[in-house]
């Protein structure tokens, strides 16, 4: 009824002021191309080439007249429309239709998710049409993976307890190197021999060494915790980011103990639970009566990192719950209140570094098993920079919006390998994959302005009397380091 | 209460729960507090009053062990104030504190600031209010009480594992959370986050959530600052009730003179960082050296005002 009233009185409005729009809209369209011409005439409308030996210049008139007519016309689309000053701007209450979506697709979202990432192998057998045709996608799904377990163990350090890590890939590196170190060690494998059979260590090294590297990690967490606790902000953002290429440093100048920059090669391969992936007799498939496929182990990993990422999302979501969670929380909040109440900060900080790190080390020792090499190059700071952008674009804190981020982000930049099509409007010549890069920042941007807060900008409470409601991002504080 | 005719028997002399002794904080070359001494009377509540500027947040801060006060003690005594052998044997020993079966003495200054909350149970308030804004109302008591809850959960192992205690031991604490609120009126908004409620209601939050780290000293650092008078008056009648159903001591900053004067067993008034007046809020209302802190005198009636103090000194010695 408002609503009807308003758009009439603005269509009446609209009706006489509208020549004068009109033309308003025309000059500021002329204008933007104007200056887009003073831009553009000099920088595309001149092309350097070398004619018989000599440099020469060619001139692109029609570029310059493509790129300025596209500046004006959208110009002045976007005057008549979007920036009219008729437009009768809808004024919302209540949650964006967005939000609305999300909420009632809610509770369903969480097992359809599960489910699809259970059935996914299957489904890319089927949809590729044979056990080796899927690899590549398979092989998607465990990257894709790897970095939703990085991502939910990452959001604990800087989602939940507030505290900026850029160093994340420090723990990743610890669990990798761990399990490269201990599974390809002469002396313990000959311990194993002697104690229990020549092929014991071989066979069970990855998942003796599964906890070993995450409490390593989570060690190193503690000892990159004790330094940094009486830093805040962009302080802690440096020094975590300096113990990151410290840990790279180390594993590249420390070449008698971690093999420099050749890294470290011929790891073992994951095991059925002792029961190798290959053609013996004594193999995966002969004692499941299967033909030997080398996918096997291929699918059996994505299963283990799929488990992997579900444990972490497990014991997140359950600390949450708990005093230490809710401590996390608090520090991210007000750490001076938190002391207040008898909160031991310097605990509740190292905790919160640990636990992440230790997730970080399992997810480590997972990609060391699954490339059967480690080198310093895989653990740069690009890795964390990743993880990082994929916790901040999913929300801070959320665990569904981190792991759709991670998706989007990673199977987002392979798709944009597959662009192969676009050589139809472009030429042959044209190489899409090149502006892979281009189009992911662009698509940061865009997500960053469309949601400040990452795709989940809500809290979930951790408990609650009568009625879940869940807690509006403007309300939650980003922690200040 | 019993005795009030008689100076001597006041009860924060005979029972403190905290005494403050020689406190002084510089900041630099700035003395914030100068001297200072005072006592908190067990299940007294003592008003810590004085123009802007006196020093009385950085008391707090020292009490509650934000700041490392430059010299002086403080001893925080549960059960029942030390003996004095008692306090010099820990005071030399270097200790933090002396935990016994009679009686449990702490040396505040000593104790980093978390622990003067979990171990003390010194709980404060802030004068700008620091509540968990993004957490919900119910989130921010559970917090309060993560000492307890750490412990029930044997740090959380058996909450990872869901065990049957550590349920009970969660209700529990929920089960004080809304006893809170209802003490403070908030039980519909329980699970509203923190940073939604109004001013007044966030005050009376902040409360609460001390509350729920179950203090024997509650510090309230200008509790009735931006009340309306209803809601002053609500507060007076929580701080009240917090007394005689909890037996907590309160020592409190005020502005709200409504406030001091109602509640108050025992005021405390500081000026540039000086005890300028110290007894009941009788004796304090007439205090010549207090009207003259608030309301200022003239350059020369200064030398007059002294005179008024000693003479009024010199009466009361005598009588």
């Amino acid at each position: 009824m408002a609503a009807h009233t308003a758009e009439s009185a603005s269509a009446e409005n609209a009706a006489p002021a509208s020549p004068s729009a009109f033309s308003h809209a025309l000059k500021d369209a002329f204008f933007a191309g104007l200056i887009m011409l003073g831009l553009v005439g000099p920088l595309v409308g001149f092309e350097t080439v070398i004619r018989d030996g000599a440099l020469g210049l060619d001139y692109r008139p029609l570029t310059v007249a493509v790129m300025v007519a596209i500046v004006f016309v959208g110009r002045l689309i976007l005057n008549l429309t979007v920036w009219s000053p008729n437009r009768v701007v809808k004024t919302r209450t209540g949650p964006s239709p967005m939000a609305r979506a999300v909420t009632a697709a809610g509770p369903a979202f969480k097992p359809a998710l599960l489910a699809f990432a259970v059935a996914f192998p299957l489904i890319a057998v089927l949809s590729q049409g044979g056990l080796n045709e899927s690899r590549y996608l398979i092989d998607l799904g465990i990257l894709i993976l790897t970095y939703v377990m990085l991502g939910w163990g990452l959001n604990i350090v800087v989602g939940l307890a507030g505290l900026l890590d850029l160093g994340y890939v420090a723990f990743y590196a610890v669990g990798a190197y761990t399990y490269a170190l201990l599974a390809t060690s002469a002396p313990v494998n000959d311990f194993f021999a002697a104690l229990i059979g020549e092929k014991f260590w071989a066979d069970w090294a990855f998942w003796i060494c599964l906890p070993a590297a995450g409490i390593f990690a989570g060690v190193w967490g503690m000892i990159l915790g004790f330094p940094v606790l009486r830093l805040r902000g962009d302080y802690l953002a440096i020094v975590t980011l300096a113990f990151g290429e410290i840990i790279r440093l180390v594993l590249i100048n420390w070449v008698d103990f971690t093999g420099g920059g050749a890294g470290i090669a011929s790891i073992p391969r994951v095991t059925f639970f002792g029961i190798p992936f290959n053609a013996s007799e004594h193999g995966f498939a002969a004692l499941f009566g299967l033909k030997f496929d080398p996918m096997h182990r291929i699918i059996f990993l994505y299963f283990v990192i799929l488990a992997l990422a579900l444990l972490t999302a497990f014991v997140t979501v359950r600390l949450r719950k708990l005093p230490v969670g809710r401590a996390w929380e608090a520090l991210r909040e007000d750490e001076i209140a938190c002391r207040s109440l008898g909160l031991n900060t310097t605990n509740v900080k190292l905790s919160a570094f640990a636990t992440g790190a230790m997730f970080g080390g399992f997810a480590g020792c997972f990609f060391a098993v699954r490339a059967g090499f480690v080198s310093p190059e895989s653990f740069t700071f690009d890795i964390s920079a990743m993880i990082l952008a994929i916790v901040v674009l999913g929300g801070m804190g959320s665990q569904i919006g981190v792991a759709v981020a991670a998706a989007v982000m990673l199977g987002g930049m392979e798709m944009l390998r597959n662009l192969g099509f676009l050589k139809q409007f472009f030429g042959n010549e044209f190489d899409p994959s090149l502006y892979r890069m281009l189009l992911f920042g662009l698509a940061m941007v865009v997500i960053m302005v469309w949601k400040p807060r990452g795709l989940v900008s809500t809290r979930d409470p951790t408990i609650y009397l009568k009625e879940k409601k869940s807690v509006s991002g403007d309300l939650v504080k980003e922690g200040h380091g | 209460m019993s005795l009030p005719t008689d100076t001597a028997a006041h009860r924060w002399d005979i029972d403190p729960i905290l005494s403050v002794e020689h406190l002084f904080m510089r900041f630099g070359g700035l003395v914030a507090v100068n001297d200072l001494s005072f006592k908190v009377g067990r299940g007294d509540i003592t008003a810590l009053i004085g123009p802007n500027g006196a020093g009385k947040t950085t008391v707090f801060n020292c009490i509650t062990g934000f700041y490392k006060p430059s010299e002086g003690r403080l001893v925080l005594a549960h059960q029942r104030p030390p003996t004095d052998p008692e306090l010099t044997a820990v005071t030399l020993n270097g200790e933090r504190g002396l935990a016994g079966a009679s009686s449990s003495v702490y040396l505040l200054e000593r104790l980093p600031d978390y622990r003067v909350s979990g171990d003390a149970k010194v709980a404060r308030t802030f004068q700008n209010i620091r509540l968990f804004t993004g957490m919900t109302v119910l989130e921010n008591l559970m917090v309060a009480q993560h000492n307890a809850l750490m412990k029930a959960s044997v740090f959380s192992i058996k909450g990872l594992l869901g065990l049957p205690s550590w349920n009970a031991a969660q209700k529990a604490a929920r089960e004080k959370a809304v006893y809170w609120l209802e003490q403070v009126n908030l039980l519909d908004r329980a699970d509203d986050p923190a940073g939604d409620l109004p001013y007044g209601a966030q005050r009376r939050l902040e409360i609460a959530r001390a509350m729920c780290s179950d203090p024997i000293l509650l510090c309230l650092d200008e509790p009735a600052a931006g009340l309306n008078p209803r809601e002053s008056l609500e507060l007076n009648a929580l701080l009240r009730s917090i007394r005689a159903d909890h037996g907590t001591s309160i020592l409190l900053i005020e502005h709200d003179m409504s406030v001091v004067m109602e509640i108050s067993d025992h005021v405390v008034v500081l000026d540039y960082g000086t005890k300028i007046s110290d007894g009941t809020p009788d004796a304090v209302k007439n205090d010549p050296r207090v009207i003259a802190a608030y309301l200022g005198v003239d350059e020369d009636a200064v030398e007059e005002v002294e005179a008024e103090i000693d003479a009024t000194i010199a009466t009361g010695a005598s009588s």
